[in-house]
Formats: C-alpha cells, sequence, structure tokens
C-alpha cells in the first residue's frame, strides 16, 4: 500500500523541551490514521508537523525528514504556503470566518487565484456538497456562517478545506465540540471523504478511532509507542502501554 | 468606621472624581457655545476677514484647516498603518522593535512646539519647502504618527489569532492573511484611531505656527507651497494680537474650532460603537 507521507527520524522541540521523540510514522493513501493518547503526548504537535503549523510558534524546532509523495517538506525550497494547501486542516474548535457561508469557503480558492464567479460558485457548491453540508445551506449561503449550529459550522470548515483541493487533510480532534449525533455526521464524512484524500485525525475518543479509522497511533510522552491497524491494535496490542491505555487502565 | 461607611464613602469619592473630570469639559463647552453662537451665521463662515479683521469672516482660516488635515491625513496614515501593521504582524520581539516601540511612546510625549520646531528646520529650511501647506502637514502628520501607530497595532492585535491560523491553513500566504482576514477586522478601530489622531492635528498651533500658518492673507492658497491661513493660529491671532477685536467673532472662531475637533471626535466614536455592536465574534 501506498504511503502519502512517511515520517522519518522525526523530533520536535519547543525551546529546550522535546515534544516528539524520533518518530518513525507511514501514513497511507487514502485511509485515515487516527492518533490517539493522552492530553500533552505530542499527538497534535505531529499533525500540525504535517503542514508546518508550528512554523509560526517562535523557538520550536523541528528535526527529520516528512516527506509528501517523497519530498521532504521541511528542505528549504518548499514554499510553505503551497504545502498548506496540499495538506489542509480542520482544527478542533469550529472557526468560521465572520463571514458568509459562500465567503468562507470560496476563501481559500480566492487566495489561490481564482476569481471567476461561475468557478467559484460551481467549487462552493462542490465543496459544500461534499461536506455533506449542500442541502442544509443551499438557500442562505449569504447568511453568517456563525448562525449555523456548531455541528453544521464544522462540516462547513471541512467544506472550507476541501474547497483548495488538497491532497491531505488533518484535524485536530474536530469532534470534540460536537454533539453525538454531529459526530456520527463527521465520521460518515470523513470515511466518504477518504475515497478522494488521505486523512490524519487526533481524537481523544477512542471509540472514534476504533470506528471511524483504518490505522491508529498511541502515542505516549511523545513517542509512538505503536502503530498498526485500527483493529489489530484495538483488539491484539503487542505493547503492554497501548493495551493499558485502550483499556482505561492508564492514562 | 465600619465597612459599610466605608464602602459609602469610597463610592461618593469615586463618583465625584467622575463628576469632576466631566464639569470642565462641559462648562467649556457651554460657555463657547453660549458667547460664540451668536457670532455664527453663513456669512460667517464663507467670507473673508475685512477691516483689519475685525469684521467678516473666517473663511479662509477654516479652509486652510481643512486643507491641512487632508494633508495630514494623506502624510500620516500611510506611514502610520504601515508601520503598525509591520508592528503587529511582522515584528518580532527583539531589541530593534523594542526601540521602535520606545521611539513611539516617546514621540506622542513630545511637546507639540519641538514638533513645530522640528518642522521648520526640517521641512521649511533643510528640505528648502518654505512656509507652506506641504511643510505644516508634514509636520502635523508627523505628530500624529504615534497615536495612530498605538491605535491601529491595538485594533490588528485584538483579531483574534485563530483568523490567521485559518487562513493559513488554507494557503493564504501572509499578506493575503493581513489583507483578507486581519485588515477588515482591524479597520473600524484604524480609521477610529485616526480620526482621533486627525482631530488632534486640526486643533493644534504650535507645529502649524513656524511652518505654514499666516496671520492673514488677502488671497486664498493656490498650491502646496503657499502659506494658509488656519482656526487654531487664527484665534491666536485674533485673541491676542489684533487690538478692539470684537468677542462675538473670537467666540464665534473658537466654537467653530470646537466644532470641528468635537466632531472628529464624535464620528471616531459612532465608527466604534457601530462596529463594535455589528462585531460577531
Amino acid at each position: 500500500m501506498e504511503n502519502k507521507i512517511e515520517v522519518r527520524n522525526f523530533n520536535f522541540y519547543y525551546g529546550d523541551f522535546q515534544a516528539l521523540i524520533d518518530l518513525n510514522v507511514p501514513i497511507r493513501a487514502n485511509q485515515i490514521t487516527a492518533l490517539i493518547g493522552p492530553s500533552g503526548c505530542g499527538k497534535s504537535t505531529f499533525l500540525r508537523g504535517l503542514n508546518r503549523m508550528n512554523d509560526t510558534i517562535r523557538s520550536a524546532r523541528a528535526e527529520g525528514e516528512v516527506l509528501l509523495d517523497g519530498k521532504n517538506i521541511y528542505d528549504p525550497d518548499v514554499d510553505v504556503v503551497d504545502l498548506r494547501q496540499r495538506v489542509g486542516m480542520v482544527f478542533q474548535r469550529p472557526n468560521p470566518f465572520p463571514q458568509s457561508i459562500y465567503n468562507n469557503v470560496a476563501f481559500g480558492p480566492r487566495v489561490l487565484g481564482m476569481n471567476k464567479t461561475n468557478d467559484l460558485d460551481q467549487i462552493v457548491t462542490e465543496s459544500l456538497q461534499g461536506a455533506a453540508l449542500w442541502d442544509e445551506v443551499k438557500d442562505r449561503l449569504d447568511q453568517p456562517a456563525l448562525e449555523l449550529n456548531p455541528g453544521q459550522q464544522q462540516r462547513m470548515c471541512i467544506a472550507r478545506t476541501i474547497a483548495v483541493r488538497p491532497e491531505v487533510i488533518l484535524m485536530d480532534e474536530p469532534c470534540s465540540a460536537l454533539d453525538p449525533v454531529a459526530t456520527l455526521h463527521v465520521e460518515d464524512l470523513m470515511r466518504r471523504l477518504s475515497e478522494k484524500y488521505t486523512i490524519v485525525i487526533v481524537t481523544h475518543n477512542m471509540q472514534q478511532a476504533a470506528r471511524a479509522s483504518d490505522w491508529t497511533g498511541f502515542f505516549w510522552l511523545g513517542r509512538l509507542v505503536e502503530f498498526n491497524e485500527t483493529t489489530e491494535l484495538f483488539t491484539n496490542p503487542h505493547e503492554s502501554l497501548t493495551e493499558s491505555y485502550i483499556t482505561g487502565r492508564q492514562g | 468606621m465600619t465597612r459599610q461607611q466605608t464602602q459609602r464613602l469610597a463610592q461618593w469619592l469615586i463618583s465625584a472624581t467622575a463628576v469632576i473630570v466631566i464639569l470642565p469639559i462641559v462648562l467649556v463647552v457651554v460657555y463657547v457655545v453660549a458667547k460664540g453662537i451668536g457670532a455664527i451665521n453663513w456669512e460667517f463662515l464663507t467670507q473673508p476677514p475685512r477691516n483689519g479683521m475685525t469684521e467678516g469672516g473666517i473663511f479662509p482660516a477654516l479652509l486652510g484647516t481643512i486643507i491641512l488635515t487632508l494633508g495630514t491625513a494623506v502624510a500620516a496614515i500611510p506611514l502610520a498603518v504601515g508601520a503598525a501593521i509591520y508592528l503587529a504582524e511582522y515584528a518580532g520581539d527583539n531589541r530593534f522593535t523594542r526601540a521602535i516601540r520606545l521611539a513611539i511612546v516617546n514621540l506622542a510625549g513630545i511637546p507639540s512646539i519641538v514638533y513645530g520646531l522640528f518642522g521648520l528646520g526640517m521641512f521649511v529650511l533643510f528640505f528648502n519647502f518654505g512656509t507652506s501647506i506641504l511643510a505644516g502637514a508634514l509636520t502635523l502628520g508627523l505628530m500624529t504618527l504615534p497615536v495612530v501607530i498605538s491605535t491601529a497595532e491595538e485594533a490588528i492585535l485584538t483579531v483574534p489569532q485563530e483568523f490567521r491560523v485559518v487562513s493559513f491553513s488554507l494557503g493564504a500566504s501572509r499578506w493575503q492573511t493581513i489583507r483578507h482576514q486581519v485588515l477588515p477586522h482591524a479597520l473600524p478601530g484604524i480609521i477610529t484611531g485616526i480620526i482621533l489622531g486627525l482631530g488632534r492635528a486640526a486643533g493644534e498651533t504650535a507645529p502649524i505656527l513656524f511652518t505654514v500658518a499666516a496671520f492673514y492673507l488677502p488671497e486664498l492658497p493656490k498650491s502646496i507651497f503657499d502659506q494658509t491661513m488656519a482656526l487654531p493660529y487664527h484665534l491666536y491671532v485674533i485673541a491676542t494680537q489684533v487690538p478692539g477685536m470684537p468677542l462675538s467673532i473670537q467666540y464665534g472662531t473658537a466654537l467653530v474650532l470646537l466644532f470641528i475637533v468635537l466632531s472628529f471626535t464624535l464620528v471616531a466614536t459612532v465608527i466604534r460603537t457601530v462596529m463594535r455592536r455589528r462585531r460577531e465574534w
């Protein structure tokens, strides 16, 4: 199976503190990879390392390689703006811009230089359809996105992310602010999106990882303890630390 | 005293300070309006002074102040907003930027007469602009910079960090993020700062004293290299330099100046209030 992203000997530091220690992680193309582990274990830092969103943090420093289609994204000749177009991100809290639904979704394509109304209309429609939100909002695209309920807002954020046609979508606990019904909506959506995109999701919720992912990585204190197919990791963990965490005795 | 008594006393004293602060402003406005309103009419606003300035209107001074304020805006806004964006979005926290910030704070504290003298040395003499609208507007602009920079930077920094992060994550460059997500949301605050700065510039006398203001001109200025009359200086002149000046004209002039400056403040307040109400985060 093809690896979309190959993380090799990756270390990450905040000043003197080493947040990630010698990680080697394969991210399979068109599959959902879940990252689990207790708070502060480094899973979100790792996720942000995959599209260099940590770059803005002063004193942060990365070592090692993150190969996206074989090309190290930390090479000096890589343009982070292009990188982030290819590797999109959905955040923990739904975070629409205080603008209309249409302008939220069209923002990415616009900054990438698309400005014909027809093209924008089409990509907004497709993206909202892709995020399973179109039927709910098609008559009120000019309404403020903040008037949507949280579940709809999060799907709109997903639509906004896929509107720039990324190859990989990173999701940082995308359901932690949502109720169970909205959570299931997003999980269904992830499953459908994985046909076109490679998805990496950080989650606190082990049921979610078990339900919705193909591969799972378990992080503990900045190290990747175990990485395996989700069913294997949850039914037959090789490491005792993994077992005690997923059974709730540790963490 | 019991706790209840000290509480009452403290509340009384603190309320009293608020009243004492407001009272002089109210009194000044009421007094100037009462004394000056009689002089205000169409002719006063549209005619030049006549007969050794003891008759007629204030039109050249009024026009001069408007031109100088516009010139100040042109000189100060691009520089100030640019500097504010740099400080808020690009500059790190290092010795260099700390020095810039310190300089800005200190610029705000420099007496306006010093700006006037600097303008004389720099623009009038060194750049050889002469005593001119150009020199005056640049001097006023310089004086306005720190106020506008500080308020604009403040406004930019209040835009939630999240907007920037999301924008970056969608593949926007730093400038696109600033242009499309940060500035639109910071605009009300920036405009408020600009208007307050211009309001102060419109009312200042010292910076224009040596750089542009004329005692009396028979003609209106024709280019930015001409001198002009201006309201604050005109008021100073007719209040102290012209014997036999009717009081009504003096107070009328003061009223017009006060009105201009207060309306700047009022407009700024209205913009801020309206925009805050519309703000959705």
